[in-house]
């Protein structure tokens, strides 16, 4: 971790337009919470079915792609990367660092919004509120980094995540059933379910498995951002 | 300090950009020196550690600079592209890249490093609002604040207005003349010359010529020119031509004569000359390959 890279890296982020889908979509969530109260139908179903599409299918994966590939693909678009790049830091370390602050973006913007949520809802029945903000913590970690490891790969990470939010974990997640072993989705369910004794959620991946599966999906997309870094290269401007 | 470069090739796919260069970069302004798309840029970000090398090695004092982020203590990098952080102001802007240093006093080092470039009057004012000349100026502050022994710069005057130029040239020459080792690239020979002790000059990705800015000078100005003339009389005036030394060969076409020049200054005096004692009146004399380009070009084929 380096201070001074994530300094500058919070006040590049915030600083952008971008910054507004990052409020709006957790404004939106408290919004739709609130009427769902007002109207009456705020019952543990209606709570669980939000977190479920709302949260864990819509919120997180834009969010995470948002704040994923915001900490560092418009600096390398732009050149300014160079600026941190130029320096006697490792780049590993700037790569930890940059997760650090998508992920605490995350935290911010994607676990809190979510437990508040399902507190306007249903308060802590049935252990809603915090099982489903887990799960948004958890998920949106994985999210910061593998869209961060997009980010360092491609120019074309948004487009790129936004398939892959829809496509993958959408469609072929929820349809084929082989799959959804492996989305972060439903692992981000799984870890809900630990603290949720709500019998509206059903999960299909055991936590034996979604454990591991979140923990090497973190790791190894944070060591590969690093081990790009290092072999960072200016081409085609001559 | 010195930049060793051995043999050093970069290619993309079928295509060539830097061809088997060997040169060795020590204290003092160098000029690297070449047209548009001679591969200066990749050259330049093969020496700072940003590219690659397809082959061959570069190395700052015997150690290597690709994949060693430990250059960076020793080397301060100005790349071509904008790439600065507009939302800071410029104070902001140099004290980071002295903190991301890991400087023990960032203060007193971007105090000192705005001061080089004279730029301590704009420092509280945000990067975004700066002139092309502030902020390559103030790129230079950032890339200064550690005081490294090796300076890289990238089209350096590109987009600067005559007086940031001439300051800008003054500061290279300064930071050159306390010892550090300036590398700076230009497709601009009269850029090069008022700067650099030393020249390089690359062309179309290959090391064409190296030395002292007078040894290029000549090299390119000795070179057989080419002139287009037209005149009331062709045929006499090249008969007249054709006996001087300075005269290396007259084609005599439709719309006037084509002459090989050997000796520049001596033809383009003789020119006048004969054409008086002649009593032929010249109409057009242009020199058909004054461009850059068939400068290097020429260098190339000599080298070769």
């Amino acid at each position: 971790m380096n201070a001074t890279v994530a300094g500058i890296t919070y006040r590049a982020v915030l600083g952008r337009r971008r910054i507004l889908l990052l409020v709006l979509l957790p404004l939106a969530l408290l919004g739709l919470a609130l009427l769902l109260r007002l109207v009456g139908s705020a019952d543990e179903r209606t709570a669980v079915l939000l977190m479920q599409k709302f949260v864990i299918g819509t919120m997180l994966p834009l969010l995470g792609l948002i704040a994923g590939t915001g900490v560092i693909a418009p600096e390398i678009d732009d050149g300014t990367v160079i600026h941190l790049l130029s320096k006697p830091i490792s780049r590993p370390v700037i790569a930890v660092t940059k997760f650090a602050v998508a992920a605490s973006l995350l935290v911010l913007f994607a676990a809190v919004p979510t437990y508040l949520a399902a507190w306007i809802l249903i308060r802590t029945e049935s252990g809603v509120a915090p099982g489903f903000a887990l799960g948004a913590l958890v998920a949106g970690i994985a999210y910061s980094a593998v869209f961060l490891f997009l980010g360092v790969v491609t120019k074309h990470a948004v487009a790129i995540g936004v398939v892959y939010a829809l496509v993958w974990e959408g469609l072929v997640g929820s349809l084929v059933p082989g799959a959804r072993k492996f989305s972060i989705q439903q692992w981000a369910q799984t870890i809900a379910d630990q603290l949720a004794t709500s019998p509206f959620v059903e999960t299909d991946v055991t936590l034996g498995f979604a454990v591991p599966a979140l923990v090497i999906v973190t790791v190894g997309a944070v060591l590969l951002t690093g081990r790009r870094l290092r072999a960072f290269s200016l081409t085609g401007e001559d | 300090m010195k930049l060793e470069l051995t043999q050093v090739s970069r290619w993309y796919g079928n295509v060539v950009a830097v061809n088997d260069v060997t040169m060795t970069i020590g204290p003092g302004v160098t000029g690297l020196l070449g047209p548009n798309g001679a591969g200066k840029s990749t050259l330049l970000h093969i020496m700072a550690g940003f590219l690659a090398p397809s082959n061959g090695t570069v190395t700052l004092e015997g150690r290597k600079v690709w994949k060693n982020h430990h250059i960076y203590r020793d080397i301060g990098l100005v790349p071509e592209r904008e790439g600065l952080y507009g939302f800071l102001t410029g104070w902001q802007l140099v004290l980071t890249a002295a903190r991301l240093h890991g400087l023990p006093d960032p203060g007193a080092a971007t105090r000192r490093a705005l001061a080089t470039v004279d730029m301590e009057h704009a420092k509280d004012r945000r990067v975004e609002t700066y002139s092309k000349g502030m902020k390559q100026r103030v790129k230079v502050a950032a890339a200064l604040v550690h005081d490294p022994a090796v300076l890289l710069l990238d089209e350096p005057f590109n987009g600067m207005d005559p007086r940031q130029r001439l300051h800008l040239m003054d500061l290279i020459r300064r930071m050159g003349a306390s010892g550090r080792t300036i590398l700076f690239s230009s497709h601009i020979l009269e850029e090069v010359e008022r700067v650099a002790q030393h020249i390089e000059v690359l062309v179309a990705g290959r090391h064409a010529a190296s030395g002292d800015f007078r040894e290029i000078r000549r090299l390119m100005t000795d070179r057989p020119h080419l002139f287009r003339i037209r005149s009331s009389d062709d045929r006499r005036l090249a008969a007249a031509l054709v006996v001087d030394g300075s005269t290396g060969g007259v084609t005599l076409g439709e719309d006037g004569l084509e002459v090989q020049a050997t000796d520049f200054r001596r033809f383009t005096w003789l020119v006048a000359r004969v054409a008086r004692a002649e009593g032929i009146r010249l109409l057009q004399v242009s020199p058909a390959d004054e461009d850059l380009e068939s400068v290097f070009s020429y260098l190339i084929t000599r080298s070769s």
